[in-house]
């Protein structure tokens, strides 16, 4: 029988961490970043870097004493997006490793950037540094916590409320509802039959007062089959069909079910679904939808 | 119909689904800038200004008229927002047409804009009122159960939409400023999307853009550069729920057509008019408004359709520019389409240029295909 692996834990670590000596360059880096400014060097050449460097790495040359303040905001030039941060990360949540380019500079310098997910992450992302509170800053470069993106959108939450009555007729309407029936409207102008209920005629402007109660059966006209969902709108696929109750002159948009969607037909005879009348209050909910009767299509 | 009026300028954002980089003051700025320099002019040469868009609700922005008066260099003039829903950019061209037409101004400012992505539009249509069921259906909902009836009274056949949906994106590759831009667009690509609210696809389908559109009008003695002459300009609306009412050919669209033709002087629209810029946020509107608009006798404008008749290359070119099937900044749509209709009688649609076009139409619609506003340019002067 073979045995165990032999395993340890082992951690090296020099006590108290290495003493680094930062050098002129490097140093006044740090220093000006104790104070909140970000600084890069100019090469002989004139370039700026950031992070200043000692010795330029294309000549070999000394960097010039001329320090300028670069930044602080800077843009995106590349990417890597940190899904489960270490120990050790800047950042405990994920967060991307950036390349960005403090405006004024000629070099990118790596550093976090503080993003709600990798989608707000591109190339080209204008970001500036989010700073410790100065009591914190050590002279080091996590006096930057992170970088984070430039405001470029709010958010307005925008409410109305509203006290809403319905009016006489479409009270009327749902009272009729209440009690199963569909009361609808005739225009004794046009002898045209409106549902639901109203109390003029949007052809010739007439008052209507005559009410007449309508069948709760009706027919398909036509129909969409809905396959978008929405948290507000029944389970997907749902069928919205114009429904022409018997003896209206206008369809009046409703459900159908207890059909597959794909089965519901124009010509397709249907009637009300009721909710049961202890469950109905003054609302179109009472209808839950219209089911087909079984009977023969009409000709449209 | 009044005193001579022009189109002397024409200014258009490119359309894309977010612009993130502008406010919608500074979008709507963008499109009347450059509608001023194709004209010539500065915001002090502009007597009125008239702005369209969607409801407030599209972008929360209450009275928007009122906060971008600054960014459209109305401060100190008159400035009236139109509100006709998706018609809106139609009637905002026409608003401004008539205050020429009137004798009221020289120059007039019309601009149309939205932001879709500032919020959502099946949202902002779909305001649910207490003691209603709840039943989302958004544009698409609404307009799907009329396109199916209009399949089933012309006998369409079913890939009538699509080659709609491909025709116009082909068009909108030519058009800088189109929002889908899909190479290799073509009828397998359609058909292999699924079905949003059946019988649409979802390719036949307008997306949601972010744009602004703006025109600079003058009167006869103002116009400058290159003008297209209204030759014709007529609004309709009717109830919703009149008795009766075809969903499928509106009346007041066909009343709309007869009006704007009479104007115009003409009586057979497909033999005279040589390009035209229709409303069609759904691909099976194609053939529903070249029947209602009389280009096609009832029952039959699906045959134009699938004879390429109003491809870039048939005799009667419909959208050009891609249309709102490529472009969708609601409130802006029906003025994209009148400024487009402009663009091909001046000769400056640019690779979307239907060779010697003289005369156009630019149309809208908008609320349940209840509101209409059409109107006829002319490279002559009418």
């Amino acid at each position: 029988m073979p045995s165990e692996p032999l395993v340890a834990e082992h951690a090296l670590e020099f006590p108290g961490g290495y003493t680094r000596t930062t050098g002129p360059v490097i140093g006044r880096f740090l220093t000006e970043l104790r104070d909140g400014r970000i600084v890069g060097v100019r090469t002989a050449e004139g370039r700026v870097l950031v992070p200043p460097l000692e010795y330029e790495p294309e000549t070999g040359e000394p960097v010039t004493g001329d320090y300028v303040e670069v930044g602080p905001a800077g843009t995106v030039m590349s990417w890597a997006w940190v899904e489960s941060p270490r120990k050790g990360h800047p950042l405990d949540r994920p967060f991307a490793w950036a390349l960005i380019k403090l405006d004024g500079a000629d070099t990118a310098l790596v550093h976090a950037v503080g993003a709600d997910d990798a989608k707000a992450m591109r190339p080209g992302l204008r970001v500036r540094p989010r700073w410790k509170p100065e009591a914190d800053r050590i002279g080091h470069i996590t006096d930057i916590s992170c970088f984070v993106p430039e405001v470029t959108a709010m958010v307005a939450p925008i409410r109305m409320e509203y006290r809403v009555r319905p009016g006489r007729s479409l009270s009327r309407f749902l009272e009729g509802v209440r009690d199963g029936v569909f009361l609808a409207g005739r225009c004794t102008h046009c002898d045209k039959v409106y549902v639901p209920f109203r109390t003029s005629c949007p052809e010739c402007g007439s008052a209507i007062s005559e009410e007449v109660e309508l069948p709760d059966t009706g027919t398909v006209t036509t129909f969409a089959i809905n396959n978008l969902p929405d948290p507000r709108a029944p389970e997907v696929p749902f069928v919205s069909a114009y429904i022409q109750l018997d003896g209206a002159d206008v369809p009046m948009i409703a459900l159908v079910a207890d059909v597959p969607a794909h089965e519901v037909r124009q010509g397709m005879r249907v009637r009300a679904v009721w909710a049961p009348p202890e469950e109905r209050t003054l609302s179109m909910a009472n209808i839950r939808w219209f089911a087909p009767t079984g009977e023969p299509d009409v000709e449209l | 119909m009044g005193n001579r009026c022009a189109v002397i300028g024409v200014g258009q954002t490119r359309y894309q689904t977010r612009r993130r980089d502008v406010s919608i003051a500074g979008l709507v700025r963008e499109a009347a800038l450059r509608a001023l320099e194709d004209a010539g002019l500065t915001f002090k040469d502009i007597d009125a200004v008239v702005i369209g868009k969607a409801p407030d609700l599209f972008e929360g922005v209450m009275m928007p008229e009122a906060y971008l008066a600054d960014a459209l260099g109305a401060a100190g003039k008159p400035m009236t927002r139109v509100h006709t829903a998706g018609s809106v950019g139609g009637s905002t061209a026409l608003v401004g047409a008539s205050l020429i037409q009137g004798g009221v101004h020289d120059r007039v400012l019309v601009v149309a804009f939205e932001k879709q992505s500032e919020s959502n539009a099946t949202w902002a249509l779909s305001t649910h009122l207490p003691f209603n069921a709840s039943l989302v259906v958004g544009a698409g909902g609404y307009f799907a159960p009329h396109i199916r009836e209009y399949m089933r009274r012309s006998a369409a056949p079913d890939h009538i939409g699509t080659l709609v949906a491909v025709k116009d994106r082909q068009n909108a590759l030519k058009n800088p400023y189109a929002h889908l831009r899909i190479p290799g667009i073509n009828r397998q690509m359609v058909e292999s999307t699924p079905m949003l609210w059946e019988p649409i696809r979802y390719l036949e389908t307008c997306p949601s853009s972010d744009g602004a559109c703006a025109m600079v009008l003058a009167s006869e003695d103002k116009v400058t550069g290159t003008p297209a002459w209204v030759h014709g300009t007529a609004m309709r609306s009717e109830p919703m729920a009149r008795a009766d009412r075809d969903t499928v050919s509106p009346q007041a669209g066909k009343d709309c057509a007869a009006d704007v033709y009479r104007q115009a002087g003409i009586t057979d629209p497909r033999r005279e008019i040589d390009v035209a810029e229709v409303y069609v946020p759904f691909s099976w509107y194609e053939p529903m408004w070249l029947e209602n608009l009389g280009f096609a006798p009832e029952g039959e404008g699906w045959k134009l359709t699938e004879a390429g008749s109003t491809a870039l290359d048939g005799d009667i070119p419909w959208n050009a520019s891609g249309g709102v099937l490529s472009s969708n900044p609601i409130g802006a749509s029906g003025l994209i389409r009148f400024a487009e209709a402009a663009q091909q009688v001046r000769g400056m649609a640019g690779e979307h240029q239907v060779d010697g076009a003289r005369t156009a139409l630019g149309h809208a619609y908008g609320g349940g295909a209840q509101f209409f506003a059409m109107w006829i340019v002319g490279a002559q002067k009418p």
